[in-house]
């Protein structure tokens, strides 16, 4: 009996800490990994941090699925000054998205890794636990600042590992010095803003960060802050014109990079960008408004036309699909300056669903160059005929790009065109559909190539090793899935969207039972500490 | 799945458990054609067997499904909600039962026809084709049976997607060229402007359901109707209404059973039985009627009749001849729907049938002349009637059909089309399907002609010499259908009226 | 508009900040030499930890240490002002962000000098886009010519 309890209260605490082991995990498994130094090992490490970070993202986005959030205080400091995890349905779905993706990329990862990088696989998969803690604290976190540490982690790591693409290409480490400035730049002028946010308020838990704005929507302080947080993700989440550092990036990391990062990285910035926009910011911050109408739908419309146009033209898949991202984060991007509901929920689902359809696409490109040794078109011709597998998956992930119904692409479509009838845009939604013709065109050049043109002689290609092939079936499969069951995508979606555009929630009581969690004294205390942190000089 | 499976129970409408299980088994068995196909790619004759089993296993369910449910319509049954209000749902009604009838009978016919022309021709890769033709027949299945415009574009765009590789099976230039110009229009014309007109009748009306009586009444006025109907009646490229009617002779290309099956019956039938469904379905005849969105779209089918009437005539090669054919008649069914009267969605409805038994008797005919004789133009032909008799009197009755005269089926829905503008009070309109039939006569009839009178050159037999069995078997069996449907043409008429009132 | 010395003035450091920040980050643009855009990222960044730095001094203010006695009482004595720590730590960790941007930016030229026997912009450039032509005229085939 007494041992039944032990483990229920082992059991109960552990849950309680979910929301700091979904951190802990990956970030103390990238030093364990240097420390034991072995290939297998490392591997091995990588995948169960990932997996057990996949199960703790589930179990968290099942509690917050349904409405109301999860507040956990770092080490016991009660916000506004202590850090404060904050999960609910929105960042609950990122969570998962990049949990699953990382899950998946590990398996592919080993044998394209070993194919495309000789030496130091241990730090390789280091930097990727890295990478990933970064991206999950980006969006677990409910302070401001911490943000920008977790954005920096990510970024660090990121430059990293696309720079170990220089094995194959040494452009790699000039693409990977480019994606250095700019990201710097950008965290940097993200750095600005919460600076501005802190002089204005005195405080940097973004539910207080919310109370405080209000009333002072005319500040100049608060509106320069906007900007700069804008501007600074912006330049993370690839969004035109900031887009430049994506392209060359993606070409010539290593393929399972390009994967994990096209899957996750810009979705983590958009989300974060999301959350200032609609959480810290209210939707009636005039400014705010303004400047998403006139600013963002006519950058969206070019990153959407000018994206896609540039995709057709490539000569080498894995930079196609590269451009290819950039016209549909244009597309993310449409649904947020759509400012509603229906737009925003839209712009999560699109998240989810493009991150699984570019994964598969990203995969299946990992998949030609370890055959083939390049993505060219004229080298992967006739593949598809020679690794059947491979490319019917390609098949599936390109029909989702293009949007076929039936597929997961076809779902995000479908509520961005019905969201911008529901606003009366409907010329916008027009543009939608028209811009997606283009994707037909890039989508089915590739279609053609692996399947139409005749196989190079020398080639003895066949589907890759099985630890990269159940990846990319279970991936295309999934793509398949949440095109016909979207319980889980639109019900997370929907209830995210509502969380985020009803504001913050304040500082108010969490909605959830927190009793479970480690202090009794939730909140309440930030208006004590705040005063602490008064900003005048 | 708490919510799978719920019936939405109308008035007098129910799906029992037997129909429901038909229907699905209507797709899912041509989909185990298809991987049975792709598993046995060495195996000919246990593959075309098992297909052969499969099509006739399709054509069974789809008449118990008709033993079932007769010329009533049955209740939708949702399988699953795939977006708020708009969801996977399956019903039987008589426009959908007679469809999936032609399209799972002639399956049979093609099937046979179809093994005896790519082993004739010798043709490569038959397991991918036979795959992507089974695969195709599923979607059929599924149009023909989808209960709202969701599922309908669902499987519509699978359709597309699964006749790609028809097209372009031969993988010279001039297939992927023609195989590109036909996913461009066909694709092209479904995303950019049909999904636009389902998200704008969701957004308007709220639902997507196939309704009788139609679904726009009081949600949409004015400019909006014609407007709607436009991204409707283009976006429905496989309807090829001109200028979207490109695609059709471009899919020539593709080995006859495609051509003869899937461009002369299942998916440009697909295209105009959607356009029949939105017409019926969607906006309702009396809505259309009442507001006069559609007179604009009459006029543009009557003139789609006559000008691909009048290309058809200046093409030399067979195929194509017949592919600006099926533009003109398609082009029919439009009409019947512009028309917005019951007597013209009525004969709309009918002419799928005589159409489909019509010109896939042409067609195969032209196939068994190419595997015969290697001949494709018109020029070529003469004499040839004399050493392939059989093959060149299906194809006179086979245009005879099409033509719209006694004894053949045509004829009964080419007069329900002028009852129907007689009707409508546009009688401009029967002026238009008699110069169409008169140049149905010009265009199609010299090639009997030509087979049976003229001298042919030195390479032609004197005498008889036939195209193999299971190449001119069909065309005949087809050529006698055409025939039977002139006398059940009352039958078909009662069975289809469920439809409008 | 009438020059205000006093506005001026009491801005200083603001002033000051945006002076530092268009340095660093005109050197990042205009520089090719790739060395010197990490110095003047480095320059960028000071801008920004000089700002928060700044606006956490209260004047008058004093370290804010409370002193504690042997029990580990804290003893809080209002009438002493006290600057705000927060910033400064804030930019505590900003700097170890800015450190490890630097050295990694260091270690990446040190590999593109093996790479491409260059670190400065423009040769780089001329570098890639000769890469770029050879690439196109390896594969441009499948483009149709197009490419």
């Amino acid at each position: 009996m007494a041992g039944d309890v032990e483990i229920r209260e082992v059991a109960m605490t552990l849950h309680a800490q979910l929301p700091a082991l979904q951190i802990v995990v990956p970030f103390m498994t990238a030093p364990l990994i240097v420390f034991f130094g072995k290939r297998e090992t490392a591997w091995w490490l990588a995948f169960l941090s990932c997996s057990v970070s996949l199960v703790i993202s589930y179990l968290l986005l099942m509690q917050v699925i349904g409405g109301g959030f999860i507040s956990y205080q770092m080490g016991g400091w009660a916000p506004p000054l202590g850090i404060e995890y904050r999960i609910d349905a929105a960042n609950g779905l990122i969570l998962f998205l990049i949990s699953l993706v990382a899950t998946i990329t590990m398996p592919f990862a080993y044998r394209s890794i070993q194919a495309e990088i000789t030496r130091s696989h241990t730090l390789f998969y280091a930097c990727l636990m890295l990478c990933f803690t970064g991206l999950m604290g980006m969006v677990i976190t409910g302070d401001a600042f911490n943000v920008f540490v977790f954005l920096e982690v990510s970024s660090l790591s990121t430059y990293v590992l696309v720079a170990m693409g220089a094995e194959r290409d040494k452009r790699a480490l000039t693409a990977a010095f480019d994606y250095l400035i700019l990201g710097t730049i950008g965290a940097t002028f993200f750095v600005i803003g919460i600076g501005f946010l802190y002089m204005a308020t005195g405080t940097l838990n973004m539910a207080d960060l919310a109370d405080r704005i209000q009333g002072q929507e005319s500040s100049r302080t608060v509106r320069a802050g906007f900007a700069f947080i804008v501007v600074g993700l912006g330049l993370k989440a690839a969004m035109v014109p900031l887009h430049l550092w994506l392209p060359r990036a993606y070409t010539y990391a290593p393929s399972a990079v390009t994967v994990f990062l096209a899957a996750t990285a810009t979705k983590a910035s958009i989300y974060v960008m999301l959350r200032f926009m609609f959480s810290v910011y209210q939707p009636e911050f005039v400014f705010h408004t303004n400047v998403l109408q006139i600013l963002f739908i006519p950058l969206a419309l070019l990153a959407m036309f000018g994206g896609s146009f540039v995709a057709v033209f490539q000569t080498d898949m894995k930079r196609m699909l590269a451009y290819s991202s950039i016209g549909q984060i244009g597309y993310m991007l449409l649904g947020i300056a759509m400012l509603n509901q229906s737009g925003v929920s839209a712009t999560m689902v699109h998240m989810f669903n493009h991150g699984i359809t570019k994964a598969v696409l990203f995969m299946g490109v990992g998949a030609f160059v370890l055959r083939a040794g390049s993505s060219f078109y004229d080298n992967i011709g006739g593949l598809g005929r020679k690794m059947p597998v491979t490319g019917a998956v390609i098949v599936i992930g390109g029909l989702s790009l293009i949007g076929i119904p039936g597929t997961a692409g076809f779902v995000s479509k479908w509520l961005l065109v019905q969201a911008a009838f529901e606003n009366d845009m409907w010329p916008i939604a027009l543009l939608i559909v028209l811009s997606s013709l283009l994707a037909v065109i890039y989508v089915w050049r590739v279609f053609e190539v692996i399947y139409l043109q005749a196989p190079n002689e020398w080639s003895e290609a066949s589907d890759p090793p099985m630890t990269m092939l159940v990846p990319m079936i279970i991936l295309a499969v999934a793509c398949v899935y949440f095109g016909i069951f979207t319980d889980l995508s639109l019900g997370a979606a929907g209830t995210a969207a509502e969380a985020l555009l009803n504001g913050s929630f304040g500082m108010a009581e969490p909605s959830l039972d927190t009793s479970a969690l480690p202090l009794d004294v939730p909140h309440g205390a930030g208006d004590a500490g705040a005063d602490a942190t008064g900003g005048d000089h | 799945m708490a919510r799978a499976m719920r019936a939405r129970m109308q008035p007098g409408e129910t799906t029992d458990m037997e129909t429901f299980t038909a229907i699905i088994l209507s797709m899912v068995i041509p989909l185990v054609a298809m991987f049975a196909s792709m598993a046995l790619p060495k195996q000919d004759n246990l593959r075309d067997g098992i297909t052969f089993v499969c099509a006739v296993a399709t054509f069974a369910v789809v008449l118990v499904i008709l033993s079932n449910v007769g010329g009533g319509s049955t209740a939708a049954v949702e399988l699953i909600e795939v977006l708020p209000g708009v969801s996977l749902a399956f019903n039987v009604e008589p426009l959908g039962l007679m469809f999936a009838l032609i399209a799972s009978g002639l399956w049979i016919l093609t099937h046979i026809y179809g093994v005896g022309y790519m082993r004739g021709n010798n043709e490569k890769n038959h397991a991918r084709f036979f795959a992507c033709f089974s695969a195709a027949i599923s979607g059929v299945m599924g149009i023909a049976f989808s209960a709202n415009m969701f599922t309908l574009f669902l499987f519509y765009e699978f359709l597309t997607v699964s006749t790609y590789p028809l097209v372009a099976h031969k993988g010279t230039p001039e297939a992927v060229s023609g195989a590109r110009t036909y996913l461009s229009i066909l694709m092209g014309t479904s995303i950019a402007l049909l999904l636009t007109a389902v998200i704008w009748t969701y957004a308007l009306t709220g639902t997507l359901d196939f309704t009788k009586g139609g679904i726009m009444q009081g949600k949409a006025s004015g400019w909006i109707v014609p407007v709607l109907l436009g991204l409707y009646a283009f976006g429905i490229g496989k309807a090829a209404l001109m200028p979207f009617h490109r695609w059709l002779p471009a899919a020539m290309v593709a080995p006859t059973p495609v051509s003869a099956l899937l461009h002369a019956v299942a998916v440009v039938k697909a295209g105009v039985f959607t356009m029949l469904k939105v017409g019926v379905y969607i906006f309702g005849i009396d809505f259309l009627a009442e507001t006069g969105a559609s007179e604009w779209l009459m006029w543009l089918a009557a003139y789609s009749i006559i000008a691909a009437s009048v290309v058809a005539m200046c093409q030399d090669n067979l195929k194509k001849r017949l592919a600006y054919s099926t533009v003109s008649q398609l082009s029919y069914i439009t009409l019947g729907v512009a028309l917005a009267t019951d007597m013209g969605a009525l004969g709309g409805g009918m002419h799928i049938a005589m159409h489909a038994m019509g010109k896939i008797t042409l067609f195969m005919c032209a196939g068994s002349i190419y595997v015969a004789y290697h001949r494709t133009e018109v020029s070529q032909l003469s004499g040839l009637g004399r050493a392939m008799p059989i093959t060149f009197a299906a194809f006179c009755i086979g245009a005879i059909s099409i033509i719209g005269l006694p004894p053949m089926g045509g004829s009964w829905s080419k007069f329900l089309l002028m009852v129907g503008a007689v009707d409508a009070g546009q009688q401009l309109m029967i002026v238009v399907l008699m110069a169409s039939s008169l140049l149905n006569v010009a265009y199609l009839m010299p090639i009997v002609a030509k087979g049976f009178f003229m001298a042919g050159d030195d390479k032609v037999p004197t005498g008889f010499a036939e195209a193999p069995l299971f190449c001119w078997l069909p065309p005949a069996i087809t050529a006698f259908g055409c025939l039977v449907l002139f006398v059940f043409a009352g039958e078909i008429q009662t069975f289809l009226a469920g439809m409008v009132n | 508009m009438i020059w205000d010395v006093e506005f001026i003035l009491g801005h200083m450091n603001y002033w000051l900040f945006i002076v530092l920040m268009m340095v660093g980050f005109y050197i990042v643009v205009a520089k090719g030499n790739l060395l010197k855009k990490i110095v003047g990222l480095n320059i960028f960044q000071v801008a920004v930890f000089m700002l928060y730095i700044s606006v956490g001094k209260i004047t008058g203010g004093t370290a804010p240490i409370f002193p504690a006695d042997l029990t580990g009482h804290i003893e809080y004595d209002p009438s002493i002002l006290y600057s705000n720590p927060l910033p400064h730590v804030l930019i505590l960790t900003a700097i170890v962000v800015g450190v490890a941007t630097t050295s990694l930016g260091l270690a990446l030229i040190v590999r593109i000098r093996e790479g491409f026997d260059s670190i400065e912009e423009d040769e780089l450039v001329e570098i890639e886009r000769a890469m770029m032509i050879a690439d196109n005229a390896e594969h441009g085939s499948s483009m149709g010519g197009r490419a």
